[in-house]
């Protein structure tokens, strides 16, 4: 386990000659630490472990699931892969288009909201500032009902974007982006020197070319960051997704994977394992690639 | 040049608030502060949203919605103004994201509170008109000795028509819903479906119900096969001028209850109702009604104790691995890290799911494996399936709180601690004393964050138990682990139909409450907003 030291702001502790500390001391320093880290990640690890598993087990049912890692066949993977005419992959496109638009769009809106109250002074700025805050904390699937009706009464005007549609759907969690993040985003802007705009429109820069190449380059890793976290949770939005989208085909993995084993949970156990694996793998390569940023978005957000 | 003024202030602050601070305009300029490129793109833009709004627009004014109709004149008529004006630019930067904003998640609030004082749902789901048309055509009986009439089914786009040979020589033409009327053949751009596409299209077919008149007490032509037609009358005969619905057979009236139905006097209603302004009862009901007013009540109190104890115990769990990583010369300190905070990079609704499996009473992982073949009713016993709920959300809330915490004890002064270790402190009272303090200063925002997360946190509990264990004492669908938002969307959009937006939009408005009063209360006690500039 502990493969990797850590040679970062490592002090001599010890002195020369004196190699090892007697077991005890180590014990109370730091073995009992190492103790911990290991039932941390038992505990952390083994629900995913026992995916991972599942999946790989070509028996496919829950009773056949519980024997870790004795079995590997790719039967469950081709199943998920063809069944139905291969939905799932249908589902796992709809999920990344409306992920990956929606998330665009909300780091988008999110930058102008937040370059416009960071650098401009206006009536009612405070007071949006202040309004952005609170509404960050009703969160839209309080408004479900009321956004359902609205959504049919869009579907009589404009079919395109109304019930049942992607861009409908997009349109609806936009409705949440101002809200969720231009807080944070604002604070990093600010932490961006004003001379640096100023020194821009001096040499003749509109606020369009500052905004776009100088402040956006500048606020790239906090974009990232929410860029990520926008879509992690997109990806994974249940509720409205399944009140919006009524045919199959439109319909996201989310969905297609509650449907897969809510009421055959026991036979469909390994062909859901394999889904979930292909579900999960990408989100958490991407998380883990850019933790370093997502961490430190945190808690630039949050100790700030 | 752009126009609007911030104080040069020092190059690493930003700008100081100023009073009554207004952008000042600079003189006359251009369309764009852009060049040509930003010209065109504005252009294109603004040409598609006004293009689209005049659609729109012939839409509405063609339903004869008035009212949104001028809604939409006027928005699009600001849009237009805010992007050719030169100047109001934080308006500029602004209106994307306001737009969205204020049709998803500021109109959505009022209309919520709109819906719940009607009694909007399936049993009441459209106008009166509707709801007339709708209860003359459910109640229709073949009239008994009704001629056959030969008819050519016919079929636009998914609209389906009638040509019918009438036994007075003559033909006429309808659909389900334009009445009969007298026509030599089909219209133009309607085709006749032949026998093949008749099978295929049976369901269009059998549904389709022709109006013999303008008067819909004259019944309807259906058609069992395509071919032939009979009349259909309904046993419900609708009074116009007394607004009242007689039953031909029983000689019992319905008459309008003010609420939304036609109604007897033995208290018999014909379905379906039709959408009415009721004040409050949906709320009445919610706090009165034996069937919802103590399940409520359970509701409400666990969504209270889930949020509560799942903060508390993320947070604890969180705060106890960052001070068991957080030394200097740890071996493997990186690896723990990046493996404890795995479980926040797996999807939230595949956690529910994997742990209701892994949960599973019979052949669980969990019963089988780590109880060695108990029985334990994990998801099935009211207080298990709670717990089970809690240590579920723990596992997929503590990296978070790990990931803060960590961030948190990293940044603590260290001459502090320094001084407190020359006055000779222990690690303990060190910790009580200075760290914990400091540390929770620094992350108590985000703990009532997390209370107002978890307080709506629809995924883990919809994934992984669905709300049950189910209440015994009520027909309505919730259970015990049902927090107050899974209550509402199943009320909402349960299956089984008996949907009740009115309702389930009611509840929406209490939590809705409560959540503002959270947050009224966390914004007074952490003074989150000093640092508005």
């Amino acid at each position: 386990m502990a493969g990797m030291s850590d040679f970062a702001s490592k002090p001599p502790t010890q002195l020369p000659g004196q190699r090892r500390q007697p077991f005890g001391r180590w014990f109370v320093d730091k073995g009992w630490r190492h103790l911990v880290g290991i039932a941390a990640i038992i505990f952390a690890l083994l629900p995913l472990a026992y995916v991972l598993s599942a999946s790989l087990n070509p028996i496919g049912t829950l009773t056949g699931s519980n024997e870790l890692f004795r079995a590997f066949s790719l039967d469950n993977y081709t199943e998920i892969l063809t069944r139905d005419g291969g939905i799932y992959l249908t589902w796992y496109w709809n999920a990344l288009v409306i992920s990956v638009v929606s998330s665009a769009a909300t780091v988008l809106l999110c930058a102008m909201g937040a370059y416009a109250f960071s650098r401009m002074r206006f009536r009612g700025r405070r007071t949006g500032l202040l309004a952005l805050l609170i509404l960050q904390m009703f969160p839209q699937l309080l408004m479900i009902v009321a956004i359902f009706l609205t959504m049919i009464w869009i579907t009589d005007v404009f079919p395109a974007i109304g019930l049942g549609t992607h861009a409908g759907l997009i349109m609806v969690y936009l409705g949440g982006a101002l809200g969720v993040n231009t807080f944070l985003m604002y604070g990093f802007f600010n932490t961006i020197p004003t001379a640096i705009d100023e020194a821009a429109k001096i040499d003749g820069a509109g606020h369009a070319r500052v905004f776009f190449t100088i402040m956006l380059p500048l606020v790239t890793p906090v974009l990232a960051v929410i860029g990520l976290l926008s879509f992690i949770g997109f990806i994974g939005e249940f509720a409205i997704a399944s009140v919006l989208l009524t045919d199959p085909r439109d319909q996201t993995l989310a969905i297609g994977l509650f449907q897969l084993v809510s009421g055959f949970q026991s036979q469909n156990w390994g062909i859901f394992a394999a889904g979930a694996v292909l579900a999960a793998l990408p989100v958490m390569i991407l998380f883990l690639l850019l933790q370093r940023y997502i961490a430190g978005g945190l808690i630039a957000g949050s100790v700030k | 040049m752009a126009d609007v003024k911030t104080e040069a202030s020092s190059a690493s602050t930003p700008p100081k608030r100023r009073r009554g601070g207004q952008p000042e305009f600079g003189p006359k300029r251009p369309l764009t502060s852009g060049g040509i490129l930003a010209l065109v793109i504005k252009v294109v833009l603004l040409g598609i949203i006004d293009a689209l709004a005049v659609f729109g627009l012939y839409v509405l004014v063609g339903k004869g919605d008035w009212v949104a109709a001028a809604v939409l004149v006027a928005v699009v008529a600001l849009v237009n103004y805010i992007y050719l004006k030169p100047g109001v630019l934080p308006a500029k930067y602004l209106t994307p994201g306001l737009f969205f904003l204020a049709v998803f998640q500021v109109f959505v609030i009022f209309y919520t509170g709109y819906i719940s004082f009607t009694n909007y749902g399936d049993a009441h789901n459209s106008t009166k008109e509707d709801a007339i048309a709708q209860i003359v055509r459910t109640s229709q009986e073949r009239v008994p000795d009704s001629p056959s009439y030969a008819v050519e089914i016919y079929r636009q786009a998914d609209q389906y028509g009638m040509l019918v040979a009438e036994p007075g020589g003559g033909t006429a033409f309808g659909t389900n819903e334009q009445p009969l009327e007298d026509a030599t053949s089909a219209p133009d751009g309607w085709e006749r479906l032949d026998l093949n596409q008749v099978l295929r299209f049976q369901d269009e077919v059998l549904a389709l119900t022709v109006p013999v008149s303008d008067d819909i007490n004259d019944g309807t032509l259906r058609t069992p096969d395509g071919s032939t037609a009979f009349v259909f009358t309904s046993t419900l005969e609708y009074d116009e001028a007394a607004d009242t619905f007689t039953d031909t057979e029983s000689g019992v009236v319905y008459s309008d209850d003010g609420e939304g139905n036609f109604r007897a006097e033995d208290g018999q209603t014909l379905t379906p109702g039709w959408r009415v302004v009721v004040g409050w009862e949906n709320y009445a009901y919610a706090f009165t009604n034996d069937q919802i007013r103590d399940p409520l009540i359970r509701v409400t109190i666990w969504t209270f104790a889930f949020a509560f104890f799942s903060t508390l115990l993320c947070f604890a769990l969180g705060l106890f691995l960052a001070i068991v990583f957080n030394h200097p010369t740890l071996r493997g300190k990186k690896i723990y890290r990046i493996l404890v905070i795995l479980p926040y990079a797996f999807p939230t609704y595949l956690t529910g799911l994997v742990w209701a499996g892994m949960l599973n009473q019979e052949f669980g992982f969990i019963n089988e494996v780590l109880f060695g073949g108990a029985n334990i009713p994990w998801l099935s016993d009211p207080w298990l399936a709670r717990l089970s709920v809690l240590l579920v959300n723990m596992w997929l809330g503590y990296a978070y709180m790990f990931l803060v915490c960590t961030g948190a004890l990293q940044s603590l002064p260290d001459d502090v601690i320094e001084a407190a270790k020359m006055d000779g402190a222990g690690a303990w009272r060190i910790f009580r004393s200075i760290k914990l303090p400091l540390l929770f200063v620094a992350v108590a925002p985000l703990l009532i964050a997390t209370f107002a997360f978890n307080f709506n946190n629809f995924s883990v509990i919809f994934m992984l138990t669905g709300g049950n264990p189910r209440f015994p004492d009520t027909t309505m669908p919730i259970g015990a682990t049902d927090i107050m938002i899974t209550m509402v969307y199943k009320i909402a959009f349960g299956s089984g139909g008996g949907r009740d937006y009115g309702l389930a939009s009611a509840l929406s408005i209490l939590i809705f409450i409560i959540v503002a009063i959270i947050a009224a209360v966390s914004f007074r006690s952490t003074k989150s907003l000093e640092d508005l500039h």
